[in-house]
């Protein structure tokens, strides 16, 4: 069943909720979960698109075309834990993930959809938090969120709430973005400090009983993506390092571009708490999570446009060029560490699990 | 980042290596055959492969990947002991990381996680004793793992339940100690080893003594060594100079954490918690006499191995595997049969694919670029 929020045409008052959590009545397709969905999605999200409250928004494709000569169409699924971290929390997530992955592309982010699954018990005020969370990032990222759905479930089925976004992007005439596009020589680039989002969640988990500073690096990139396409309209390729971090992305379009990429540790930029916290845990911060990072392949003539396009913006104020590709064996990524020697930096086989001593 | 990039140091790494080339030139050992150092321990395997150490020693240095990654050479039958612990449902299993994945006959312990058992990652087994205390009509069971560097900290968490009687909690030990197994090694008739890096972590529990035999009866030198690459270059340097000038003797590298004598506090409570078992079976090695530790009589209801009843079955290594020819420097990882194909780190068969401190995964994941090289030398000589 596909319960869509807005349902009602005729302007009418909206719900309101009552109760301090979510019951499966609030799932159950009545009035309470109308009042739910006023209360707290509708009264975030309102925009126009949104307002005829039917069972699909429906968008003008003249409009869209007069912005961009493709679409470009993602989805993504929310489970963070915990739902709410330094630097952020699960709503901001579900809109910045769903939002890089339409820019990497080349793409402008327009609409998002946004599924939420709630477990019962959850209360109505975190419920509330994370849809202003959300709609504050979208009116950050300029996008809208113009339909929906949400689902209730018992005690135990999910973890609190699971967030599904997609989004729908226009790209320009001319933006040419793909791995098949990266030469020999072309130059690799971030725009900023790695690992933060990764460690930031694994601290936050607590069980670590670690103290630290280190927040979240999430933040929607369309506005730096279209930064650096600007200064740098020869860029072969852009990517998020998300899951897996930076060394699976590089692995990723070394085996796609069928090209050997070098990198070097000591021009990889990290945070002192970051690089500690792996210390600590026997980690590697290459594969630790991003949600406000990209990487970027540029052509050699057009790396320092890049790097100073970056810099120059708030989001990319510590990029910096890690390394490069080359003519060796395809898909292969190798790295040159700090003290001197080479190593291969190979895809993780599963999850990062710390070390016994 | 202080007291960790001063060991990280290019520059000083360049001049050690240089001094190690002119050492290893001038060597007979080395015109014949390439001189072999075995770094006991997991953390140095895994230190030389996250730096790319072994690229950078000349070719008549051979590095070998020694047992010391108590992940990997935990049998079969242990983990299926583990995970019948587990799979009780008053239990909640407790365990470090990187145990999760070590394959069972029949399942890893993370595999009976998904499968519903409560089995939960901790950092320390007094994470698991506040567990006991926030859970009290559960039976929390932390496994016991690891050599003489984890020892203390499960003998001590077995105190601290002791003082504050707390029923519900028992150590599943798995504990193993490191002399009797360098000895099997040694006795080892098909072994050229011409040296050892020493285990930092341990010795700095055990101090510098028990290795004294190491030097004294099969005459070959070892260097106690740190886990920061300049504390391993520096120490296969101390290594080639003890061989070449003649000497063999139990040197401590690491001396700005291990103390000579070891930590007597922390020895303490190991002697009041655990005794020798007679043998205890390793993956890859086989039975070795003295090997592994158990929990004293006295501490009985602490001890889950007498707790809840085990199948205890043991479980022979697959045949295929030739973990033992690679710990022991007989063959390298990628000449194993199995390496690569029928054993990769998705689904180890042999205990070196393991961990990331298993000699064959870290091969796998880091050891191309030195592999490459060998391969070429090979078809080199082929043509």
């Amino acid at each position: 069943m596909n319960t869509v929020y807005f349902n009602h045409r005729r302007r009418r008052a909206r719900g309101k909720v009552h109760v301090p959590t979510v019951t499966l009545a609030h799932g159950g397709g009545g009035k309470a979960m109308k009042d739910l969905i006023d209360d707290v999605f509708v009264e975030a999200f309102d925009n126009p698109l949104l307002a005829p409250l039917d069972d699909q928004a429906r968008l003008d494709l003249a409009a869209l075309g007069r912005q961009g000569d493709r679409l470009a169409f993602t989805t993504d699924s929310f489970v963070v834990d915990p739902p709410v971290f330094p630097g952020g929390d699960i709503g901001k997530l579900a809109v910045c993930g769903t939002v890089n992955d339409l820019a990497v592309g080349g793409a402008v982010p327009l609409f998002l959809s946004c599924a939420v699954i709630v477990e019962e018990g959850v209360a109505i005020d975190f419920l509330r938090r994370i849809a202003r969370s959300m709609a504050e990032t979208a009116r950050q990222a300029g996008v809208q969120i113009v339909t929906g759905d949400t689902k209730v479930v018992n005690k135990g089925a999910c973890d609190k709430i699971f967030i599904t976004t997609s989004g729908i992007g226009a790209i320009r005439p001319g933006i040419d973005l793909g791995p098949h596009r990266a030469r020999p020589g072309d130059i690799i680039l971030v725009n900023g400090l790695l690992g933060d989002h990764g460690a930031a969640i694994l601290c936050a988990r607590g069980d670590l009983a670690l103290e630290t500073p280190i927040a979240s690096d999430c933040a929607p990139l369309h506005d730096l993506v279209a930064t650096l396409l600007a200064a740098a309209p020869g860029t072969r390729f852009i990517r998020d390092p998300t899951r897996g971090g930076v060394a699976t992305v590089l692995n990723e379009i070394a085996e796609a571009a069928q090209l050997a990429i070098e990198i070097d540790e000591d021009l990889t930029p990290l945070r002192d708490e970051v690089r500690g916290f792996c210390e600590i845990l026997g980690l590697d911060t290459l594969y630790l999570a991003n949600e406000g990072k990209i990487v970027a392949i540029v052509p050699p003539e057009q790396a320092q446009p890049a790097l100073d396009a970056m810099r120059a913006h708030p989001l990319g104020a510590a990029a910096a060029v890690i390394g490069r590709v080359v003519a060796g064996e395809p898909g292969r990524v190798t790295m040159r560490t700090v003290f001197g020697g080479n190593r291969i930096v190979d895809m993780l086989v599963g999850e990062q699990l710390p070390r016994i001593c | 980042m202080k007291y960790v990039d001063e060991y990280r140091d290019r520059a000083k790494a360049q001049i050690l290596v240089r001094e190690i080339e002119t050492l290893a030139a001038g060597m007979k050992i080395a015109e014949k055959r390439p001189l072999q150092i075995m770094e006991v321990c997991g953390g140095h395997t895994h230190s030389i492969f996250r730096y790319g150490i072994e690229g950078m020693l000349p070719k008549s240095i051979e590095l070998v990947h020694g047992p010391g990654c108590p992940v990997c050479v935990l049998p079969m039958g242990r983990v299926d002991d583990c995970i019948a612990i587990a799979e009780r449902p008053e239990v909640i299993f407790t365990t470090f990381g990187d145990a999760m994945r070590v394959p069972g006959s029949r399942k890893s312990l993370l595999q009976a996680k998904a499968d519903g058992a409560d089995v939960r990652m901790v950092y320390s087994p007094m994470d698991a004793l506040a567990l006991a205390r926030k859970n009290p009509t559960r039976e929390i069971v932390f496994f016991g793992i690891g050599f003489e560097t984890t020892m203390p900290s499960t003998a001590l968490t077995v105190l601290q339940a002791e003082r504050e009687s707390i029923g519900n909690f028992s150590v599943f030990c798995n504990h193993i100690t490191i002399v009797p197994t360098i000895k099997a090694i040694l006795d080892s008739p098909d072994l050229h080893l011409d040296g050892f890096l020493g285990p930092g972590h341990v010795s700095m529990v055990i101090g510098t003594a028990p290795y004294e035999f190491i030097a004294r009866f099969y005459k070959k030198p070892m260097v106690v060594a740190g886990f920061e690459p300049l504390d391993v270059l520096q120490s296969i340097w101390m290594v080639l100079k003890q061989i070449k000038e003649g000497r063999c003797e139990i040197e401590n590298q690491y001396a700005r954490i291990v103390p000579d004598a070891g930590n007597t506090l922390a020895l303490r409570a190991v002697a009041r918690v655990y005794e020798l078992r007679e043998y205890f079976e390793w993956r890859g090695l086989g039975s070795i006499d003295h090997s592994g530790i158990k929990m004293r009589a006295a501490y009985a209801r602490f001890d889950a191995e007498r707790k809840f009843a085990l199948p205890n079955v043991k479980i022979a290594d697959p045949k295929s595997c030739q973990c033992g020819e690679v710990l022991k420097g007989v063959i390298k990882p990628w000449q194993c049969k199995v390496f690569g194909t029928a054993c990769r780190p998705e689904t180890p068969l042999g205990a070196l694919m393991v961990s990331s401190e298993g000699a064959c995964s870290a091969y796998y994941q880091y050891g191309g670029v030195k592999r490459q090289r060998d391969d070429a030398a090979i078809e080199a000589g082929a043509a």
